[in-house]
């Protein structure tokens, strides 16, 4: 058509062209609501916000899930006992489904009760004991409908009705039912069961009495109904209470309360999910979460986006009327006493690139964003005092930024099995503080994060008990303490340091050339090309060659298990706002070649396990600060880690979004939340007007180019017409 | 001197080409297109633009080991030269030609305060003293006097030429096409001798993230992408010819043979038979890693790879070319005559089809060629590419992607590889379209 | 013609055998089930318990190609190879090594694959035709030359910077289509506008060159001199001569990549966040998924044979004089 349409146009007189072009024109020229919402209009009405998510989470299951970008998700869906304070720092545990805190009973190795001030020793368990809150309902759910005579609807579906299902909104009716003290006992047998693989399992088994031996039942019979077995040390005393019986003393117990393995779980849900051909549809606990919070996922569709509405059955909670005083002033207490949550509708869309999302931000489509590496410049800059701030142009839009130091640690950790890096000799540790001085991560934190992030002193990060700030907190191996500051010691210390250790200018006697150090990373791409050549850079400070043996995650992995990697990096983010949760990491048996742990440097001295084990059941306290401090001088004067850097997070933030606070701890933030929308949406009309005037000038200037051709063409059609004319 | 396994291939290729110059030198079905690719002004320029990569590439695939270096690190030819260009690394983005980085930052001054702004560059025009009064200048003289010294050098070696020649060369300097060339190179010459003399001084082409110069990136560059596009069809031609005359030559179950092979190829989509190979070989690299602890021998081995992987996936397309030629060609009176008198079938294939299919080979050589390096952009994209390690115009690309977000925008390493890109691939493209025209028999009636 | 037909698809069968053994043959001589399982579980603490778990749950417990514990028959069909085989043929492909099932995923990620990619093919096509017949219209005039130099330079720019570009520019400059994402039903169209532009652009450089040789051939031809002696006029000629002529080997040339457009477009898909088969395939690249790329690769293969059926079959019916046998 549009051939015939252009032969038309040829022979068509100019007159009449510009008619036709003005009219383009014109139509192009109208004002039109923003061209370049990605968002469909009927969102526009209610209080929705816009999210996103990189990469599908893989597991939407409380027992399973272990990472940051599934508890975006299922912490808003699943409601363990306890929960974090929104506001109150230090963190505070509150009851989140429980009446009140749950009241803690030791008891000897006979099975009496012992006063709250018994010594660690004598306790052999410890009793925690829940009452939840009467009334909670489940989300309404299909697995929980039943029909008229309380039988299930969809715990046998038949051939047919699995032929109509799509989705698991295909389901007519839905149902839902009480939440029991039961649901939460059913859920820790679930953590035992092998065949759901819980990572925690390990962690949780030397703990909780009867955990070991559930699971081998389950092993041993792997079809068993979990709700007819029982694990000893976990029971229902009532319809609303349980009780949870823990080996020794662990303090730390009650952090885990407060995480999403421990959040209830109705046995309908098993049951449903385990009817053949629902798997086949991508129909599992895996996908559709069945939970009491205040949000439920009505869609899940990995490939495009994931939607969270209001759980019309939530039990109903306020926003907290209590907080840190700066939180007064910041208007984080406007919203105190109002029904929770504010939101209506939340919509994750697929995002995989940091670019378009950003730009979208900017845009106003996006409600909140953390900032890349590359458009950091843009958005934030420092102050005289080396305190960061926003550019002009994003208070122009009236942005704020929010930072918080993170409870992460980033850390270069040495193989402490490897025979040159590793081991306790005298030469092997000053090899390995000579390199802490060497690696300049003051300049690794300002060249690659912007310098969000702050340089590790050591083990624990800022916000953690016993970290602790100034001279007193200082590395003193690697640091010096001057003006009042930490200063990077200089690089002959460093040069010092490696000719004790017996590689002087970094030559290595045994070869005569230079020392060379494998590092072994996970990065394959180009992105991180620069990080690796700046690695080369800080080890050629001192003469070594670093030879980069870059693999995938899971290869790397492997590695790290058969304790084959020499220098690696890893990081770790606190599980729960506790000195334990890092030093951990540095615990002799948790050996990662050895035991399979998380001590990844598989670092082993028996004064410092001797220490943290003296540590470890501690409250805080002096006594407690005190072993803190021994155990850190320990490990910085042996180095298995160089302390890297804790990260910072910037988060910004549009003027219509209120309410946020960079809680570390509780993952369950997305109730509190509160969007003004009208503003939202006269801030993106007046931001997205689109430009159409450099299209209009790139159209005039191909029909200029056109239209000489046209008249030639014209003019010499004309003389051949008249030329055959003549012939004949 | 080290011998990198790519290298040794390049080497191999220039042998093999002075072989077939040596082979077909005289014939007079090559040398007709010959002379009229070398009287086209078009073919004549983009052939010597194409010779200017191809040193280059060259100078980068001489490898060795310094004597003076400690650390065993492997270098090229083009590495030793660029040795300060290698060496003046800033702390991170800096503009090209700038003397300041690209970002403010926090510095202390040597009065103890501290301020907020664009700290000074450590080598980028590191010769002035007050960089913004004396840049404008210092830029206008240094390039004035780099481009004189260039044009004074490449004249006094065309003149020296120009006396050396005899007489009956006399044609070879005077015709229009000459004098083009002439320019050209002269041009050329000038021109990369004043970015050289530049570079020197400042960071012609800014640098990037991590402060690496751009212009060594864009230069180092040229070699991965030479590589792709010639050492591909190294090694697709062997599986070509010989599939492609056989097929068409022998018939019957032999062509039933490779006609199932190459159309079964050509079902797989190629983007996916690359990625899934590109997989493999890095699960092999890794389950081995001992082997390939370099980084260079590393990110060689999958440049290797990656030119057999491509070559794999597109020798069908010329086989299936060459079978149809080969079917009318054996029904060529010379041919049946030659059958008829009993000559040795590898005899004929060798006298008489292989010489008269050569145009074919020779114009997708040249064709491929653009459309290779072009790829090879696209395959880094999906991380399928070279080794991110490997400089090249793709991995360029794909680090530049996240330069466009910033405010204002990083735009120098992109535009840098788009430039050095697209002048390749243009030149190809020209010189591609010279060659079909002067080869294709279809085109020789219409001129 | 039935009988050509079911004689082509007969042939289909040993090809997509081909194509099924030499990735199988790629996938598992490297990688052994138990690396897969290791990668996929990889984040977290791996026993030997969860892998063998994994891989019972994704059929690759079995042996690769012979299993000796089972009776005569059943030492073939009891493997990897002959399970995972039949399952492509039948095209269930089965779950993907993170665990959804493909099938399912594949039916709901053709669609936008084909909302970008037929728009892209028809609208290129008309593009590059017009641009042809526009260099054909005005032969021996500044107009050709210039088309022809533009045509070489936009051939010689890498197809990134056309997206790359076109985003920056018109998304986020200019502000006139969303910057990426994809919305079904009518709402997908301000997302498809700018990829469907930039496909276009960065296919006319090589796409009307081509078109341009075609027609110029047929321009040559004695009916078109004899035709234009006539005295009809030189739109008339190209419009009603050349290009109906030209249309033959044109359209043929599309038939053929047809089914292919399912598969949608690997960098414009993952570039602007649509979620099609080829941002899918890219996907299960970066995160070494073998079980959809194995099952891309099949369908890929099936389509082009397919494809390959369709343009003999085009041949017979725009032209007569070819019979199929």
């Amino acid at each position: 058509m549009t051939l015939f349409m252009m032969s038309s146009i040829l022979s068509m007189p100019i007159k009449r062209l510009r008619v036709l072009l003005l009219l383009v024109a014109l139509l192009t020229a109208c004002d039109l609501t923003p061209l370049n919402n990605p968002h469909p209009p009927e969102d526009s009405a209610g209080s929705v916000l816009y999210s996103s998510f990189s990469e599908r989470p893989k597991h939407l299951d409380p027992a399973v899930a272990y990472s940051s970008n599934e508890y975006t998700f299922i912490g808003q869906i699943y409601e363990p006992p306890l929960q974090y304070h929104y506001l109150k720092r230090p963190y505070e545990l509150i009851p989140l489904t429980t009446t009140k805190m749950p009241s803690v009973v030791y008891r000897d190795n006979k099975g009496n009760p012992l006063p709250d001030n018994a010594t660690t020793a004598d306790i052999a368990f410890t009793d925690y004991i829940l009452d939840i809150k009467p009334g909670i309902q489940f989300q309404p759910h299909p697995a929980l409908a039943k029909d008229a005579n309380g039988a299930y609807l969809y715990h046998h579906l038949s051939a047919a009705q699995l032929d109509e299902l799509l989705t698991i909104t295909d389901f007519k009716s839905t149902g839902s039912r009480e939440l029991t003290a039961e649901d939460y006992v059913y859920q820790i047998k679930r953590l035992a069961n092998p065949k759901i693989q819980s990572p925690i399992a390990g962690v949780m088994q030397p703990y909780i009495v009867g955990f070991d031996a559930l699971a081998k039942q389950l092993t041993a019979a792997p079809q068993t109904d979990l709700k007819t077995v029982n694990m000893s040390g976990v029971k229902a005393l009532s319809r609303y209470q349980y009780q949870i019986t823990i080996n020794g003393k662990y303090p730390q117990f009650r952090f885990w309360l407060a995480m999403q393995f421990f959040a209830p779980m109705p046995w309908e849900a098993d049951v449903f999910y385990a009817q053949p051909g629902l798997k086949a549809k991508n129909i599992s606990l895996d996908w559709f979460p069945i939970g009491t919070g205040p949000y439920r996922l009505t869609e899940n569709n990995p490939n495009r986006q994931m939607v969270l509405l209001k759980n019309p059955l939530f039990h109903g909670e306020t926003y907290p009327d209590s907080g840190t005083p700066e939180d007064k002033a910041s208007g984080l207490l406007n919203d105190a006493g109002k029904a929770l949550p504010f939101i209506d509708k939340v919509v994750y869309t697929l995002e995989k690139e940091t670019i378009p999302y950003w730009n979208k931000f900017l845009q106003g489509y996006y409600d909140a964003s953390g900032i890349a590496s590359d458009s950091f410049d843009q958005a934030i800059q420092f102050a005289g005092n080396g305190q960061a701030q926003l550019t002009p142009a994003m208070q122009a839009q009236g942005m704020r930024l929010q930072t918080e130091v993170q409870t992460s640690s980033f850390y270069m950790g040495f193989n402490m099995l490897d025979n040159v890096v590793g081991g306790n000799s005298e030469a092997a540790r000053k090899l390995r503080q000579a390199l802490s001085i060497a690696i300049d991560y003051e300049e690794y934190i300002a060249i690659f994060t912007n310098g969000r992030g702050i340089s590790a002193q050591g083990v624990l990060p800022p916000g953690i008990y016993g970290n602790q700030t100034g001279q007193a907190g200082m590395n003193p191996y690697v640091y010096d303490w001057v003006n009042n500051a930490y200063q990077r010691k200089s690089l002959s210390v460093a040069k010092q340091l490696m000719t004790e250790a017996g590689y002087a200018n970094g030559i290595d006697p045994a070869t005569h050339e230079s020392l060379i150090l494998y590092f072994d990373s996970t990065s394959v791409s180009t992105e991180d090309r620069p990080m690796l050549n700046w690695y080369r850079k800080q080890f050629e400070k001192l003469g070594i060659k670093l030879v980069i043996r870059a693999t995938d995650y899971n290869r790397f992995q492997q590695k790290m298990r058969d304790g084959n990697a020499q220098i690696f990096v890893w990081g770790w983010n606190a599980d729960y706002p506790d000195p334990e949760n890092f030093f951990f990491l540095l615990y002799g048996p948790n050996g990662k070649v050895k035991s399979a742990g998380e001590n990844a440097a598989n670092y082993h001295n028996p004064e410092f396990d001797r220490l943290f084990e003296q540590m470890r059941n501690m409250d805080d306290g002096e006594a407690r600060m005190h072993l803190i401090q021994q155990l850190q001088e320990q490990v910085r004067q042996d180095a298995p880690w160089i302390f890297g850097f804790h990260p910072k997070s910037f988060a910004l933030f549009h003027s219509w979004y209120h309410n946020s606070n960079a809680n570390l701890m509780a993952n369950n933030r997305l109730k509190y939340l509160r969007i003004d929308t009208a503003e939202r949406d006269a801030k993106r009309q007046a931001w997205n007007h689109p430009n159409f005037w450099p299209l209009l000038v790139g159209l005039v200037l191909l029909v200029l180019l056109v239209i000489p051709a046209i008249i030639a063409y014209r003019r010499r059609a004309a003389a051949t017409l008249q030329e055959v004319q003549q012939r004949s | 001197m080290v011998m990198l396994w790519t290298d040794a291939l390049i080497y191999l290729l220039l042998l093999t080409l002075a072989a077939l110059g040596f082979y077909l030198r005289g014939k007079e079905h090559i040398k007709r297109p010959l002379q009229k690719i070398s009287s086209s002004k078009v073919g004549m320029v983009s052939l010597v633009v194409l010779l200017f990569f191809v040193l280059i590439g060259l100078l980068d695939s001489i490898h060795f080991i310094p004597s003076n270096s400690k650390n065993n690190e492997i270098i090229s030819v083009l590495d030793y030269w660029a040795t300060p260009l290698r060496e003046h690394g800033e702390k991170t983005y800096s503009a090209p030609f700038a003397t300041t980085l690209y970002s403010k930052e926090m510095q202390t001054l040597p009065d103890g305060t501290a301020q907020f702004g664009y700290p000074t560059l450590r080598f980028g025009g590191s010769h002035l003293t007050d960089p913004t009064t004396q840049l404008l200048p210092d830029l206008l003289k240094k390039t004035a006097y780099g481009l004189f010294q260039g044009a004074s050098l490449s004249s006094f070696f065309m003149l020296l030429l120009f006396s050396l020649s005899t007489k009956q060369r006399e044609r070879f300097k005077r015709s229009a096409t000459a004098k083009t060339v002439w320019a050209v190179i002269f041009f050329i010459v000038s021109l990369s001798y004043t970015l050289v003399y530049l570079s020197a001084y400042y960071h012609v082409l800014g640098t990037d993230k991590v402060g690496e110069d751009v212009f060594y990136q864009a230069i180092k560059s040229i070699r991965t992408g030479l590589v792709l596009g010639t050492l591909t069809t190294l090694i697709m031609l062997p599986m070509a010819i010989i599939f492609g005359i056989l097929a068409g030559f022998f018939r019957g179950w032999v062509d039933d043979v490779i006609q199932y092979l190459y159309t079964t190829l050509n079902s797989i989509p190629s983007v996916l038979l690359i990625a899934a190979s590109i997989l493999m070989v890095q699960v092999y690299m890794a389950k081995h890693e001992a082997d390939y602890t370099s980084v260079i021998v590393r990110a060689d081995m999958r440049l290797l790879f990656l030119c057999l992987i491509l070559g794999v996936t597109s020798w069908t397309g010329l086989c299936r070319l060459l079978r149809a030629e080969t079917l009318k060609l054996r029904e060529m009176e010379y041919v049946q005559a030659a059958q008829a008198l009993g000559v040795k079938q590898s005899m004929i294939l060798l006298r008489h089809i292989l010489p008269n299919v050569m145009h074919i080979v020779l114009i997708s050589v040249v064709l491929d060629f653009s459309s290779l390096v072009l790829a090879e952009a696209v395959l880094s994209y999906i991380n399928i590419g070279v080794d991110p390690t490997t400089y090249s115009w793709g991995n360029m690309i794909n680090g530049a992607r996240l330069e466009m977000a910033r405010d204002p925008i990083v735009w120098w390493s992109l535009s840098a590889a788009f430039v050095f890109m697209f002048a390749l691939v243009l030149a190809a493209n020209l010189f591609a379209d010279v060659v079909q025209d002067a080869f294709d028999p279809r085109r020789a009636g219409n001129d | 013609m039935i009988q050509y037909i079911l004689r082509r698809c007969l042939y289909a069968l040993p090809l997509l055998m081909g194509v099924n053994i030499l990735t199988f043959v790629l996938f598992f001589i490297v990688n052994s089930p138990e690396d897969m399982a290791r990668m996929q579980l990889g984040q977290k603490h791996v026993t030997t318990a969860a892998i063998q778990n994994w891989k019972q749950q994704h059929g690759y417990d079995l042996p690769l190609l012979w299993n000796d514990t089972q009776d005569s028959a059943k030492k073939l069909t009891e493997t990897i190879f002959y399970q995972k085989s039949v399952g492509l043929f039948l095209l269930d492909f089965g779950v993907s090594d993170s665990g959804r099932d493909m099938s399912t995923d594949i039916k709901q990620r053709m669609w936008p694959s084909l909302a970008l990619a037929l728009p892209s093919l028809i609208l290129g096509l008309t593009v590059n035709i017009c641009v042809a017949l526009m260099m054909v219209l005005f032969r021996n005039t500044y107009l050709e030359l210039g088309s022809m130099v533009l045509c070489v330079m936009l051939m010689s720019i890498s197809s990134l910077f056309y997206i790359i570009g076109g985003q920056f520019y018109i998304g986020k400059l200019l502000k006139l289509v969303p910057i990426s994402g994809y919305a079904s039903g009518v709402d997908a169209f301000k997302f498809m506008v700018l990829p469907v532009i930039i496909g276009v652009v960065s296919g006319i450089g090589s796409g009307a060159r081509w078109y341009r040789t075609l027609f110029l051939e047929e321009a040559e031809k004695d009916y078109v001199r004899t035709a234009r002696a006539k005295g009809l006029s030189e739109t008339q000629v190209l419009f009603k001569h050349v290009l109906k002529n030209a249309m033959i080997p044109i359209l043929t040339g599309v038939v053929v990549v047809l089914p292919l457009l399912f598969m949608g477009s690997l960098i414009m898909e993952s570039f602007f966040s649509i979620p099609g088969l080829g941002s899918y395939t890219i996907d299960a690249i970066n995160s070494q998924d073998f079980a959809i790329v194995r099952a891309m690769v099949f369908l890929g293969s099936l389509l082009y044979v397919v494809g390959l059926l369709l343009t003999d079959i085009s041949y017979t019916l725009v032209d007569p004089r070819v019979r199929l046998v």
